[in-house]
């Protein structure tokens, strides 16, 4: 079986709905995730290797960041931000996952919530890469009810000291800079965020092992132990659990990109496999009705997929955008990227569980996208939140 | 110095290709990309341009959506970009279309003009060379590297059977750069967004009509290749089919 080398999706013409500069942008992101990324991704996913030798290339194309005024960023638009996240994720999850943490997760609660000194400080060395960051809300048993955390932290004079445990943290071990979330006790308990530089004694990142999903990305389990911060770290703008949801938002909105791109991925491999793969009477597999209705369900989600995302960044971009828009596209998007996954892996047959092509990893990796940010559940209940006025959480 | 590089817009390598109604070129409905020795030569400008200093203005000729070569080159870094925009260059011969980028850059003062060695589609190798003649510069193709010397520069070309020839040129003058001389960049974020600042001169038709005359090049037919595969069962004696089979290959096959 020769090689297959993705060739886009673009069933309704899509991308006469984009501009040049947002193809350009999608294109230019397509070659070098083709070129940089596709050789090596599934060697990093066996090792369990994040390709940290992309992190310079990519700052260099502004990736970090890409939506964020000035500091150096790119300053990019929300759907040239979210074709950006939609080619990563073809590429690799996780890789997507690390440029979604170091951007919408630690790069814009600074720029959101930060001060003037610290959005100088550090924004301009999270756009180069020189320093990566990580974002702790979760925690060992507070997942999906974030608003249940442990994580205090207490004022003595001119400082705060942090306790807890933080849980699923992605690039970790790997960040010089932690987003930590946590209730502040003399303001009665607000949640509120934490610059904290991971050198400091007491913070601990230990990384998961026996992941199936996302091994190219690295996840952590943090540790504070009385870690002491000068009070000039608290995210002065940074008020309640409502900041850490904002965050959420950013990330989201562009895993519902990410999760067109990991289904283009699976679908335009299998229907390329189903047309060179031969059974009964020397004909090929996509000549048989069941693998038909596969790619036909395929390339109908995926083409709905792009029209959803594509105007929840549409209203992004105009300001209008309300997190339900935002939870109906991940919901939506990665579910049915799950689905392609699956549907790819069965046109795939035994091919469909080996390396040699990227749909298992895909399969794989999307199960985690599922669960994080939001699991599929609790978007579920903030969608049916949002049509009925009643919270059903 | 400043340096002019031509640029071509081309079908996609890997794109499916499909003939148009009348069989004379493929439908227009393909992906294009870059011309992939122009992008080279592009990539060649941009690092004589960082080494030495200077301006490097891209120019296309072709319709509407050629524009996107321009826009990708001024993202990644060239200042001006000219386009020669009207769908009548599309299958135009190397002589008018050399003669109308002639004729839009008259009013330029150019050190170095770069052109790809040769288009992806049509492949004839001639823009560059005739645009020089025109010029009356001198020009050397096939180019794989460029230094800058006390006369002009000292370039390196490509010959057959790995070997290699180095020419000292006065300038102005025209290169032919060959895929491969340098490693592509690719376009920044911030670059794609700051190319939207940079000015595009559109030229039109009329602007360059009185310099071209009828297109030179006419294609009459085009076809997928045909596989043709005959049996031919040899009949008779061991001895007589055995000599018959030897006077096929050897004379017919020609493999002995």
């Amino acid at each position: 079986m020769p090689a297959i080398k993705f060739r886009g999706v673009d069933f309704l013409e899509f991308d006469a709905l984009l501009s040049d500069d947002e193809r350009l942008v999608r294109d230019t992101t397509r070659k070098f995730i083709e070129e940089n990324l596709v050789p090596i991704i599934e060697e990093c996913n066996r090792a369990g290797r994040f390709p940290r030798e992309l992190v310079q290339p990519m700052a260099e194309l502004g990736y970090f960041g890409a939506s964020l005024k000035g500091y150096g960023c790119a300053g990019m638009s929300n759907v040239e931000y979210g074709l950006v996240m939609q080619e990563l994720e073809r590429g690799d999850s996780g890789v997507r996952s690390f440029v979604s943490v170091q951007s919408a997760l630690v790069m814009y609660p600074i720029y959101a919530f930060g001060s003037e000194e610290q959005k100088s400080l550090w924004l301009p060395a999270l756009q180069k890469g020189e320093k990566l960051g990580c974002f702790g809300l979760t925690e060992p048993d507070f997942g999906s009810n974030p608003g249940g955390m442990r994580t205090r932290a207490r004022k003595v004079d001119k400082r705060y000291v942090l306790n807890g445990e933080k849980m699923w943290i992605t690039s970790g071990s790997i960040a010089d800079v932690a987003i930590i979330w946590a209730k502040v006790e003399d303001e009665n308990d607000k949640v509120r965020g934490f610059i904290v530089e991971t050198d400091r004694p007491g913070f601990k990142a230990d990384d998961v092992h026996g992941k199936w999903s996302l091994r190219a990305s690295v996840t952590s389990g943090l540790s504070l132990q009385d870690v002491h911060v000068p009070e000039c770290n608290l995210l002065p703008a940074s008020s309640g659990l409502r900041s850490p949801l904002m965050c959420l938002n950013q990330a989201r909105y562009g895993i519902a990109w990410g999760g067109v791109g990991a289904a283009m991925a699976c679908y335009d491999c299998a229907l390329q496999y189903s047309l060179l793969r031969k059974q009964f009477r020397d004909q090929p597999i996509a000549s048989h009705q069941l693998v038909q209705e596969k790619l036909a369900w395929m390339i109908t989600e995926i083409t709905k997929a792009q029209l959803l995302v594509l105007q929840v960044g549409r209203l992004k971009d105009a300001d209008k955008v309300e997190h339900q828009h935002i939870s109906m596209a991940k919901r939506n998007n990665v579910w049915m990227a799950l689905e392609c996954a699956r549907m790819a892996r069965d046109i795939l047959g035994a091919n469909g569980i080996a390396d040699d092509y990227p749909i298992m990893r895909h399969l794989m990796n999307l199960e985690s996208v599922k669960t994080y940010e939001g699991t599929h559940d609790i978007h579920t209940l903030i969608l049916g939140s949002s049509v009925t006025g009643i919270d059903a959480f | 110095m400043k340096i002019l590089v031509c640029m071509k817009q081309v079908p996609q390598k890997d794109a499916p290709l499909e003939l148009n109604e009348t069989g004379t070129w493929i439908r227009e409905d393909v992906s294009y990309e870059v011309n992939e020795p122009d992008a080279y030569a592009l990539e060649e400008a941009l690092r004589q341009k960082e080494k030495h200093g200077g301006e490097v203005v891209v120019i296309t000729a072709g319709p509407a959506r050629a524009a996107q070569v321009l826009r990708e080159a001024l993202a990644k870094g060239a200042d001006r970009a000219i386009h020669l925009e009207d769908h009548a260059f599309v299958g135009l011969d190397p002589f008018n279309t050399a003669q109308a980028f002639f004729a839009a850059i008259k009013d330029e003062k150019f050190d170095l003009i770069f052109t790809g060695l040769q288009s992806d589609d049509y492949g004839y190798a001639q823009t560059g060379v005739i645009l020089a003649e025109l010029l009356g510069w001198p020009h050397a193709t096939i180019i794989m590297q460029i230094e800058k010397s006390d006369s002009g520069i000292r370039v390196k070309r490509e010959l057959e059977a790995g070997y290699f020839q180095f020419v000292d040129i006065p300038l102005p003058a025209v290169l032919t750069i060959q895929s491969g001389i340098n490693k592509l960049r690719y376009a920044t974020l911030i670059g794609i967004k700051q190319a939207k600042n940079k000015p595009l001169r559109k030229v039109i038709m009329p602007e360059v009509q009185s310099a071209i005359g009828g297109n030179l090049q006419k294609i009459e037919r085009l076809y997928v290749p045909q596989k043709a595969k005959n049996t031919e069962i040899i009949e008779g004696p061991p001895g007589e089919v055995a000599k018959k089979l030897v006077d096929k290959l050897r004379n017919e096959v020609r493999v002995l």
